[in-house]
C-alpha cells in the first residue's frame, strides 16, 4: 500500500479516537464511542501491516495472537472491584511498548548506519524516560492495589536525596544518549535508572493517594506514545498518545482538587506513613461512641423518606455492591427516595464507586455528585456510610491544622441520623479520628460491610 | 527542523483537543475513561508491529516481537474491560 494512502487511513484512525472519546461525555453515547475507539486502532494496525517494508508476518501475528490472548483474558476474568490493579497493569504495558519500540528504533538507525537526526534520539530518550517510569511504577501500583506488596507510604531518610541524585542521572544519562547515539548501553542504563526512578515515585505514595496516582501514569503512559510518535516520525502516535496524556492530566488535577492538595503534595508528601498530630482517639471516642442493632437502625429505615448511601473504599473490600442495591430497592420499595453520594476520590481509582453500583445494576441516574449532594443533606433522614471514612470527617472543615484540612468532604453530618458500617473505630487512610463517630446523631454498625448490609435487608424486612 | 515544528504543532493541538473533549466527560464515568483512554495509548502498536516485522536484526525482531505482545495486551484488554463495564451503566 502507498505510503499516502496509509497515512490517510492513520488520519481517518486519529479522527475515530477523537470521535471515541467525546462519545464517553454521556453514559448512553459511551458504548459507541468505546467501539469508534476500537474501530480505529484496528484500521490503524491493518493498515500498518499492509506496510511494504514488512517482510515476514509470523512475529507480528504470534505476537498479536499471544497478546490478545492475555488481554482478553485478563479483560473477561478482572473482577469489578479489581479494576484499579487492571487498570495500573494496563498502564504499565502500554509504556514498557514504548520502551521496546523506540529502542528497536534506535538499532535500526544504528545499523542503517545514515546517522542520526538530533529530534530522534531526542524523542528516543524521553521514550525510554517515560516509558521506563510507566512501566515500573505501574508495577509498583499493582503491586500496592493487589496486596503484593504493602500498601502503605514507604519511605526512608534520604528518599528525597535518592530520588533527586537518580532524577540527575536519568537526565544526565538521556543528554548522554543525544551526544552518543550510537551507544546501546546508553539506551539501556537509561531505562534502567527510569526503572528506579518509577519505583522510588512510587512506593512512597500511600493507599487513599492511589487514584493520583493512577491518573498520573495515566497520562504518563499517553505521552510515552506521543514521544515513540516522535521517534517514528508517525503523527497518529503523536496525536493518540497526546489525547491520553492530556486525559490523564486532567484526571490528576480533579483528584487533586477533591483532596486539596498539590500534585507535590501527593508525590513527595508520604502521607499515612508517620503518626499524625492532633486530636487524641480516646478524647475523641471516650464515652461517647453509640451502637446500635440493625433492629434499631430497621425502625428508623422504616419510616425514613429519604436515604443516602455514602460508599468509600471498604465497601469493595467486602464486595457489599449487590447487598447495598438489594437494600437500596427495598427501600424505594417502601417509597423512600433512595440516593448514592460519591466522593471524587473514594476508592483507588477515579470513578471507582460508579463502575461496581453499575455493575450491582444501581442506575447511574442515582448517583449524585459531591456538589450536587451536599445541600441534599439537611433534609435528609438517615445517611448510611459504608466503607468510607475521611471522606465524610468533619475535621477537614473545622481543623486547620489537621492532615485533611480544606478537603472537601460530604457532609453526612448534617443529615437527621448517620449510621456508619465499620468493622472498629480504626481510622482511615489519614491516620486521624473522626469525630463523626462520635457525633451525637450517628449510630454505630460494627460488623463486616456485606454483612451488616444483609443483617439490615432482614431486619427491615422483619419491621415491615 | 521544519519537520520537527510541524510534528509539535500536531502534538500541541491535539492536547488542547484531549482537554476539551475529556473535561466533558462526567465523573461517573471517569473509570471506563482511563481503561479506553488506555487502550488507545496502545496504539505503539503500529510501530511494535513495524518493528518486529521489518527483521532488520534478531535484537529489533525480538524487541519488536516482545512490544506487540505488551501493546496488543493494553489494547485488547482495555477495549474489552471498557466495554464490558460501560455496558453495565443502565438507566432506571
Amino acid at each position: 500500500m502507498p505510503p499516502v494512502l496509509i497515512n490517510l487511513a492513520y488520519l481517518v484512525a486519529s479522527a475515530l479516537f477523537i470521535l471515541g472519546l467525546k462519545g464517553m461525555s454521556h453514559p448512553r453515547t459511551a458504548v459507541r464511542g468505546n467501539l469508534m475507539g476500537a474501530a480505529g486502532m484496528l484500521i490503524a494496525v491493518v493498515v500498518t501491516l499492509l506496510d511494504r517494508r514488512i517482510i515476514s508476518y509470523e512475529m507480528i501475528i504470534g505476537g498479536l495472537v499471544l497478546g490478545a490472548a492475555i488481554g482478553a483474558i485478563l479483560a473477561i476474568r478482572i473482577q469489578m472491584t479489581a479494576m484499579p490493579q487492571m487498570v495500573a497493569l494496563l498502564n504499565g504495558f502500554g509504556g514498557g511498548a514504548s520502551v521496546l519500540v523506540a529502542g528497536a528504533a534506535l538499532v535500526e538507525a544504528q545499523v542503517a548506519g545514515a546517522g542520526f537526526e538530533t529530534q530522534m534520539t531526542v524523542a528516543t530518550a524521553l521514550s525510554a524516560l517515560i516509558g521506563g517510569v510507566t512501566f515500573f511504577g505501574s508495577l509498583i501500583a499493582f503491586g500496592k492495589l493487589q496486596d503484593l506488596i504493602t500498601g502503605n507510604a514507604v519511605v526512608f531518610p534520604g528518599q528525597h536525596l535518592l530520588s533527586a541524585l537518580v532524577a540527575l542521572s536519568a537526565v544526565g544519562l538521556a543528554v548522554g544518549l543525544v551526544l552518543r547515539p550510537e551507544s546501546m548501553e546508553i539506551y539501556w542504563a537509561l531505562v534502567g535508572v527510569a526503572a528506579v526512578l518509577g519505583v522510588l515515585a512510587t512506593i512512597g505514595i500511600g493507599g487513599a493517594d492511589m487514584p493520583v496516582v493512577i491518573s498520573l501514569l495515566n497520562s504518563y503512559s499517553g505521552l510515552a506514545a506521543s514521544a515513540t510518535g516522535f521517534v517514528l516520525q508517525n503523527n497518529m502516535l503523536i496525536i493518540a498518545g497526546s489525547l491520553v496524556g492530556a486525559s490523564g492530566i486532567i484526571l490528576t488535577q480533579i483528584m487533586c482538587k477533591a483532596m486539596n492538595r498539590s500534585l507535590a503534595n501527593v508525590l513527595f508528601g508520604g502521607l499515612g506513613a508517620a503518626p499524625v498530630a492532633g486530636a487524641k482517639a480516646d478524647d475523641v471516642y471516650g464515652g461517647k461512641v453509640k451502637s446500635a442493632s440493625p433492629e434499631e437502625i430497621a425502625i428508623l429505615l422504616d419510616s425514613a423518606r429519604r436515604v443516602v448511601f455514602v460508599p468509600g473504599y471498604g465497601m469493595a473490600v467486602s464486595q457489599a455492591q449487590h447487598a447495598v442495591r438489594a437494600l437500596a430497592k427495598l427501600l424505594e420499595d417502601k417509597g423512600a427516595e433512595v440516593i448514592f453520594a460519591v466522593h471524587p476520590v473514594a476508592g483507588r481509582m477515579p470513578g471507582h464507586m460508579n463502575v461496581l453500583l453499575a455493575e450491582a445494576d444501581v442506575p447511574y441516574e442515582a448517583l449524585l455528585e459531591m456538589d450536587v449532594v451536599n445541600p441534599m443533606f439537611s433534609q435528609t433522614d438517615v445517611s448510611i456510610v459504608i466503607g468510607a471514612n475521611d471522606v465524610v470527617n468533619p475535621v477537614a472543615r473545622t481543623d486547620p491544622q489537621s492532615p485533611i484540612a480544606g478537603m472537601p468532604i460530604l457532609d453526612v453530618d448534617k443529615s437527621r441520623t448517620v449510621v456508619v458500617i465499620k468493622r472498629s473505630l480504626s481510622p482511615g487512610f489519614a491516620g486521624i479520628p473522626n469525630p463523626l463517630f462520635a457525633a451525637d446523631n450517628t449510630l454505630m454498625f460494627f460488623s463486616d460491610g456485606q454483612k451488616a448490609v444483609n443483617d439490615l435487608i432482614a431486619a427491615v424486612k422483619e419491621a415491615s | 527542523m521544519e519537520l520537527l515544528v510541524t510534528t509539535l504543532t500536531i502534538f500541541v493541538l491535539a492536547i488542547f483537543v484531549g482537554f476539551e473533549v475529556i473535561t466533558k466527560v462526567p465523573p461517573t464515568l471517569h473509570t471506563p475513561l482511563m481503561s479506553g483512554s488506555n487502550a488507545i495509548s496502545g496504539i505503539t502498536l503500529v510501530g511494535a508491529v513495524l518493528s518486529s516485522g521489518t527483521q532488520h536484526t534478531t535484537l529489533t525482531t525480538a524487541l519488536g516481537f516482545a512490544a506487540v505482545v505488551f501493546a496488543t495486551i493494553n489494547v485488547v484488554g482495555g477495549f474489552l474491560v471498557t466495554n464490558r463495564m460501560l455496558a453495565m451503566f443502565k438507566r432506571k
